[in-house]
């Protein structure tokens, strides 16, 4: 199995923002071009890791699958690895964003008209920086790539923005930052526990995943150490996803952002706190997780966030703000489903999470083509858009359509799936996250009146031309997986089987005994074995 | 093993219709586009009418498979079909009376802009309709419960560069979501509890459980979150708000889905559920307490309606109360009797309004028009035949299956039948002054033309010239569906259509109750109701045709009571001042600039300024002085060895 699939998706990005370099900036065509095939080459790449993903779907002897590299072997000293691994959630995310990084490169060939050569340099370095946190085992590994994305989103934002791009720019790394500050300290915290237990230092994931459960029963540490543990990562995470009340900077980072990065910030970004609560929190502190206390703020949060992100988005005036709110709402399906901690409600989640980048990235396309026609925003601007552009009018109403969950489009299943296993769990969450549905019509069905019905009053918008082919291109593959998603799930569900019934059961036990050491001799080897199937220690 | 019918067709082939003419119907003409929208919908009727031929050999209730959709944990949904009695006659009655009014289309929008959307949205559905219908669980019903809310969004939106219409579509979806919430939640419920929405399976293991007598069980609170989702789909109060205003689309869209199809998706539901609601007496009779209010009430706002569509639209919410008594009292088999003759004359009804509009030049106000029976003399014929019909004069259709409910009624409780009754006397009346107003005295349309008003969407035809009649085309579907009216009900004669439906829904309950009546209770309750609608006729004639000056001194004398009519007791404005307005408000004012700018981001922004405050004495440390960095770093080293120092000591 050691083939090297991953490190060939993970720096294709890279190796395309490498020969940039020495590409002189002038040359804007052949930047564009070299961009774009670096883009569409690393989407292209990831497409074989599908049959070979699919082929062990159900293979439950490795957890983590296409192990490369191992524990340890990147800086020994600490315990640094270069060690990559991926399972069924993971998959589906580096599958997103081989996608939508394509796609977000061809959306900006005519929107970028400055500084082209940086924009695109940073947009495949942010690329690269995405893959590696899908794929890292190594919490060292994962927090360089982690940090390594942040620069470039906050570039994009800070550069190639709108009018307010530097207050927005600021307040998106502020924030992030203090949440990675958190939760470095939360990932040193399990680093040094791991070798206080087993006496050996390492960053390697399914290592920790051995101890760091154990700090919940450990009479040093208790229930208080492992509880702010939780929160350490917990506001990291909830900042990224973005969770109520954390995510102030999201409407602002995405009215500034240009388009291609609103695109990757929502389709991509925003998974990186959803992912981190799947792969850290829930196995890391299942007790923690699994108590009445925890799970009902995080369930509370969630709810809030589903009705609060859709009736703040009811009421914007911008479009983008309007699709940013909506973006809390969705996310709120996404956390909701999470903490049902169960088998549906986290495949639900996962498969949410791949919606919302395929039904809000397009979302944001969509806002995209009117402001490169027009350079606003505002929806009192538009009306009556169905008359000139009936081609970019039917895309949108496909696409929300699919936002606001019509069967037989994407994003029903998604948020079916989480309301089900919710509901198996307590009906009266779920009942409250019901409304977030019915409010998704209103805002998404309101917007769409105000735009596109009506006949053109705007003179300025009576010339506006139609979708370009190259406009429909960046569309046409995410209209295919919105109706695959709706249509025929099944292979999805399939993919996220292992995962999902595997970390359920890990936090549901975890969370009742503290015998997942006793699987592991207590005195440890200092050598951690390099054995790729080291992650089976999993379960 | 019963062979294989292939049912998943007939929902498929209008799809591929829609699919074409949405891509390419642009490009096409309009003689192709109607060409592919009818030959897609007729393949459907006849894949209906093959299943209908084959019935008699089926082993009932037949059942085919496709695949699995959703599959999560253990929990499966499938794609499949599910086909019994009630299936049957649901597939015949949409796609009937949907292939004829897709005929009756090609007239009425021949001169259309947005012909090819037009039918590509009314193929779409065709395609949703029958997946409702024909769907073998409750979510793959969920599916065409969606997507037929799409279509009459889309279609109400159809002329969307009218704000009224736009709204109307768009109030229309959310109203109908709102009662989605009960339905998927009643869904969650039987998942919890049962474990799958397959119907076969479901069915059966509810059929085990003892009935919930008394309070509210699990499955009386299935049935009234399933009543929720009927009474958003079906237009029933509380949720009714959004069919008058759905007006807006094109009349045969009013007629095929706001009438015939769509909106009597709820009574399917209900009828569908009998084994739930059967097993949750309570539920059932909240069902028949909402039907039997919403027929009363939304009959007497007909009354004083002066746009010909909208008092047929308040008239389709009153016939499906009834539809909902009858499903309420267990009475089935009448409900879906009545929901089939309904399809027929109110189908026509609203198709011949729309030759009448078509005739007067797009005029909806029936102020406007009279004395149109001598230019439009087959619009007329054909409308008077769904007027007695829906009337309840026998020997019409109306007669059969609205007597059937009255009797069922009044055998769970006088008091249902007596409202229904009263109903009926009022349905009459306003049915016969939109009768005596539109086609008798004389044309009031030609001064109001004079005035320049226009018509309300741009018919080629304009407002001028004497009213003409319909082109063929339009005119025999009027024709089929008049002979429908006549005729429809005689299959219920003699209680054949209830026997055809009792394997679905008992033969226990119908027979039984049929001969709970005396013959001469039933024949007592017969003349009545006939009397009511004589009544309801005569009074027309007189305010109407003999003396028309008498409806204005009544509307006067009545005051505010009238006023309240007019303004349909004023439900859209309270609504709006009870839910809308404080929604708006509250997310702008609360929520938005409130919590989000107030609460949240003013507290960033005070940590950050208070940071800077911090940093701004800390810069002050930067002196660019090697000496004074000098010295900060002996003080650091000083810090950190007393640190160390008190660090051993302890």
């Amino acid at each position: 199995m050691q083939n090297h699939i991953l490190s060939i998706i993970l720096f294709t990005p890279l190796l395309g923002a490498i020969v940039l370099l020495f590409v002189p900036k002038e040359s804007k065509n052949a930047i564009r071009w070299i961009a774009n095939i670096f883009a569409l080459g690393g989407f292209l790449i990831s497409i074989p890791l599908v049959p070979m993903f699919w082929a062990q779907r159900f293979d439950i002897s490795h957890a983590f699958k296409f192990i490369e590299g191992a524990p340890n072997t990147w800086i020994p000293t600490i315990g640094a690895g270069y060690y990559l691994g991926i399972d069924g959630i993971s998959f589906l995310l580096i599958m997103l964003t081989t996608m939508l990084g394509w796609i977000s490169i061809l959306s900006s060939w005519t929107a970028i008209e400055n500084r082209v050569k940086e924009y695109y340099i940073w947009f495949l370095v942010l690329q690269t920086g995405m893959l590696g946190v899908f794929m890292a085992l190594d919490f060292f590994l994962f927090f360089v790539f982690w940090e390594a994305m942040l620069v470039p989103m906050y570039l994009l934002i800070g550069i190639w923005g709108g009018p307010r791009k530097l207050y927005a720019a600021i307040k998106f790394f502020l924030y992030t930052l203090a949440g990675s500050v958190l939760m470095l300290l939360g990932i040193l915290f399990l680093y040094f526990n791991h070798h206080s237990v087993t006496g050996m230092y390492t960053f390697a994931i399914p290592e920790l995943y051995k101890t760091a459960p154990q700090i919940f029963f450990n009479p040093q540490y208790g229930s208080t150490y492992a509880t702010l543990l939780f929160f350490c990562f917990f506001v990291a995470f909830a900042i990224k996803v973005p969770m109520f009340p954390f995510h102030t900077w999201l409407p602002d980072a995405h009215v500034e952002a240009p388009t291609a990065g609103s695109v990757i910030l929502a389709g991509v970004l925003l998974k990186m706190g959803t992912y981190g609560f799947i792969r850290f929190s829930l196995p890391f502190f299942p007790a923690v997780v699994m108590s009445a206390k925890v799970r009902g703020w995080m369930i509370f949060l969630s709810i809030v966030a589903i009705i609060y992100g859709a009736l703040v988005s009811l009421m914007q005036k911008d479009m983008k703000k309007l699709v940013a709110y909506s973006s809390v709402s969705h996310l709120g399906f996404c956390t909701l489903g999470i903490f049902a901690l169960n088998p549906v409600g986290l495949s639900g989640s996962v498969l949410q999470q791949i919606n919302h980048g395929i039904s809000t990235g397009a979302l944001f396309l969509i806002v995209g083509v009117l402001y490169e026609r027009r350079h606003t925003r505002e929806i009192s601007e538009y009306g009556g858009i169905s008359n000139v552009m009936p081609i970019y009018a039917t895309i949108t109403m496909i696409m929300f359509l699919s936002s606001m969950g019509l069967p037989l489009l994407n994003g029903f299943v998604g948020e079916f799936t989480i309301l089900q296993g919710t509901f198996m769990e307590n009906w009266k969450w779920a009942a409250w996250a019901v409304p977030g549905v019915i409010l998704a019509a209103a805002y998404l069905l309101w917007l769409y009146q105000r735009v596109f019905f009506g006949s053109v009053t705007n003179p300025k918008n009576e010339k506006l031309h139609d979708l370009t082919p190259r406009e429909i291109a960046t569309f046409v593959p995410l209209i295919i997986m919105a109706l695959w998603i709706g249509i025929y799930p099944k292979p999805f569900f399939e993919i996220l089987e292992q995962p999902s019934i595997q970390i359920a059961r890990t936090v549901r036990e975890g969370a009742r005994t503290s015998n997942v050491l006793a699987s592991t001799p207590a005195n440890a080897p200092a050598n951690v074995p390099a054995k790729p199937d080291s992650a089976k220690g999993m379960d | 093993m019963t062979p294989s019918l292939h049912l998943w067709l007939i929902p498929i082939l209008p799809l591929i219709g829609a699919a074409i003419n949405g891509f390419f119907g642009r490009r096409l003409s309009r003689q192709t586009v109607s060409a592919v929208a009818l030959t897609f919908c007729g393949a459907a009727f006849l894949m209906g009418l093959y299943v209908a031929a084959r019935f008699p050999s089926l082993e009932l209730p037949h059942a085919e498979y496709l695949g699995h959709w959703i599959r999560s944990g253990n929990f499966m949904v499938n794609f499949e079909f599910y086909l019994d009695q009630l299936t049957l006659v649901m597939l015949l009655v949409v796609t009937g009376v949907g292939f004829l009014i897709h005929i009756y289309s090609v007239g009425y929008m021949w001169e259309e802009g947005g012909f090819y959307r037009f039918f590509s949205y009314l193929n779409l559905f065709m395609f949703f309709m029958l997946t409702l219908v024909l769907a073998g669980n409750y979510l793959q019903m969920f599916i065409g419960w969606e997507g037929v809310g799409l279509a009459s969004y889309l279609l109400i939106g159809f002329w969307f560069t009218k704000d009224s219409a736009a709204s109307a579509g768009k109030k229309a979806f959310i109203v109908n979501r709102i009662g989605d919430f009960g339905f998927l939640i009643a869904l969650f419920l039987l998942i919890k509890h049962f474990g799958s929405l397959n119907f076969s399976q479901l069915f059966s293991s509810i059929a085990q459980q003892p009935a919930e007598t008394a309070g509210v069980g699990l499955l009386t609170s299935i049935g009234l979150l399933l009543m929720v989702g009927a009474a958003g789909k079906s237009a029933q109060i509380p949720l009714y708000v959004w069919l008058p205003d759905a007006m807006e689309g094109p009349t045969p869209v009013s007629a095929l889905i706001h009438a015939a199809t769509m909106v009597t998706a709820g009574v399917y539901m209900v009828a569908r559920s009998h084994v739930i609601f059967g097993h949750a007496p309570n539920a059932l009779t909240v069902v028949a307490i909402i039907g039997t209010l919403t027929a009363l009430f939304a009959a007497t706002i007909g009354i004083a309606q002066t746009d010909i569509k909208k008092v047929l639209a308040y008239s389709t919410v009153s016939q499906l109360g009834y539809m909902f008594m009858a499903c309420g009292v267990a009475a089935y088999s009448a409900g879906i009797f009545h929901l089939m003759t309904h399809a027929f004359f109110k189908g026509l009804l609203f198709l011949a309004a729309g030759s009448v509009i078509h005739a007067v030049g797009g005029e909806q106000d029936m102020r406007k028009m009279g004395g149109l029976r001598q230019y439009i003399p087959w619009t007329f014929m054909t409308m008077t035949a769904a007027t007695f019909a829906i009337a309840g004069f026998p020997p019409f259709a109306g007669f059969f299956s609205k007597d059937e409910i009255l009797a069922r009624a009044y055998e769970a409780n006088p008091a249902y039948w007596f409202i229904g009754v009263t109903t009926a006397f009022i349905t009459s009346f306003y049915m016969f002054r939109l009768w005596f107003m539109t086609f008798f005295g004389d044309y009031r349309g030609r001064e109001a033309a004079e005035h320049g008003h226009a018509p309300a969407h741009g018919h080629g035809h304009g407002g001028h010239g004497d009213p003409h009649e319909s082109p063929m085309i339009m005119l025999v579907p009027l024709m089929i569906l008049a002979v429908l009216s006549v005729i429809g009900g005689w299959v219920g004669i003699g209680g054949r259509f209830e026997h055809f439906l009792s394997p679905v829904f008992g033969e226990g309950a119908t027979a039984v109750a049929t001969e709970a009546l005396s013959r001469s209770t039933e024949i007592t309750l017969m003349v009545i109701s006939v009397v009511a609608a004589v009544l309801g006729f005569y009074l027309a004639y007189v305010l109407y045709l003999k003396r028309p000056e008498l409806p204005q001194k009544i509307a006067d004398s009545l005051g505010g009571l009238y006023q309240a009519v007019v303004n349909k007791y004023y439900v859209d404005e309270i609504y709006g001042d009870l839910f809308v307005k404080p929604l708006v408000d509250g997310s702008t004012r609360i929520l938005w600039h409130g919590v989000d700018q107030g609460v949240i981001d003013a507290a960033i922004n005070d940590t950050a300024d208070g940071a800077r405050h911090v940093s701004d004495s800390a810069r002050q440390m930067q002196s660019g002085n090697v000496r004074s960095y000098a010295g900060w770093v002996a003080v650091g080293a000083a810090v950190i060895i007393a640190y160390m120092i008190w660090m051993g000591v302890r």
